[in-house]
């Protein structure tokens, strides 16, 4: 029983509120010899695979460290450049270390921010009438759980496909929101909550939910 | 139970087929504004789970729920989509769509010699046969409102 993440979003499509519960850190390491059976995309931003998976590395995964020295965007962090580092035969055999990418801040922002026009084209495309938007999606690897409120604001949950009672959840998260943030003096409307006894009851309530279910909240 | 309507749509998002059966709402657009819509919001919603996917996604995106209706998803490897509208109730919808593909469509669409592929099916054929296959499976039920 995993909950992966919990996003806020306000009635204008603006991510105010995330919060990163379990999420597994996947990381690869392995020694390659001379040439290497994985191609490589070299972008200024980062050292991507692009072709070839093996012992967990996957299409997608970001080069991270070469021989225990961090890479930040394509160059080590002695300065020299990753393509140079891999294509010289004279370096190896070369340690190399992968990891699938950590959503930054403002890629979190951007998909809260996708995630709303979705949610409304659904409930367009809708076959029957007066449908609602979109409440549940999953994938093979999780399933999102959205609860939207009569004023706007919508409440997910990112969780493994088999976790269950999350609708109860959400409405819970929903008490914790109207108790901690919105009685609180100092927060206004449609900005970021920065409110710490909203971050801890949180919390708490995902620690318990993962731990005993929802039987007891 | 029901079966609201279907799109079948290649990899350059061109709509292949569409198909309706119980559909009650119109979304009041013609229908290849609608196909294009509803391309546009499954490509987003793929890039969308790939990128707020906790671990490394392998079929991606199944289906999404509203209180209203189910929207089914499969996609082929060679790019192939199918989009199955049915009831929130129905179950199994996954297989039932491979079922599609592997019996109907590859059956009368890729062994067709008058279909060029990438271009809209006309074939009756296929009409006829992906019709049945609906309305006799357990999907499509009498509709209780």
């Amino acid at each position: 029983m995993v909950i992966y993440g919990v996003y806020i979003i306000s009635k204008s499509g603006g991510l105010i509120f995330n919060h990163d519960h379990n999420v597994p850190r996947i990381e690869n390491e392995k020694t390659f010899s001379y040439p290497i059976d994985l191609v490589l995309d070299y972008e200024p931003k980062k050292v991507s695979v692009a072709f070839g998976q093996k012992g967990g590395i996957n299409v997608g995964h970001v080069l991270t460290s070469i021989n225990g020295i961090l890479v930040t965007g394509n160059v080590l962090e002695d300065g020299r450049d990753v393509k140079e580092v891999i294509e010289n035969r004279d370096n190896y055999p070369l340690n190399l270390k992968f990891s699938r990418p950590k959503m930054t801040t403002n890629e979190k922002i951007f998909l809260a921010s996708m995630f709303y026009p979705l949610f409304a084209i659904a409930s367009q495309l809708s076959p029957e009438p007066k449908s609602s938007g979109i409440e549940i999606l999953e994938a093979d690897t999780f399933k999102l759980h959205c609860f939207q409120t009569l004023t706007g604001v919508k409440f997910i949950i990112i969780a493994e496909p088999a976790q269950i009672g999350m609708d109860q959840l959400l409405r819970k998260i929903y008490e914790l929101y109207a108790d901690y943030v919105l009685k609180n003096p100092f927060y206004s409307l449609e900005m970021p909550i920065r409110c710490e006894l909203f971050d801890t009851n949180l919390q708490l309530l995902l620690d318990q939910v993962e731990k005993t279910g929802l039987a007891n909240i | 139970m029901t079966i609201y309507n279907m799109y079948v749509f290649d990899k350059y998002g061109t709509l292949l087929y569409y198909g309706e059966w119980n559909r009650l709402r119109k979304s009041g657009i013609t229908e290849q504004e609608e196909a294009k819509l509803m391309y546009g919001m499954l490509y987003s919603i793929k890039s969308f789970v790939c990128k707020i996917s906790p671990i490394d996604t392998k079929e991606g995106f199944l289906y999404y729920k509203t209180n209203k209706y189910a929207l089914h998803y499969l996609e082929t490897p060679s790019g192939l989509r199918f989009v199955l509208n049915t009831d929130i109730g129905a179950t199994n919808v996954k297989e039932f769509l491979q079922q599609i593909y592997a019996k109907i469509w590859v059956e009368y669409v890729v062994k067709d010699p008058l279909w060029t592929p990438g271009s809209p099916v006309s074939s009756d054929l296929f009409k006829l046969k992906l019709d049945d296959f609906i309305k006799q499976s357990s999907l499509y039920g009498i509709r209780t409102i």
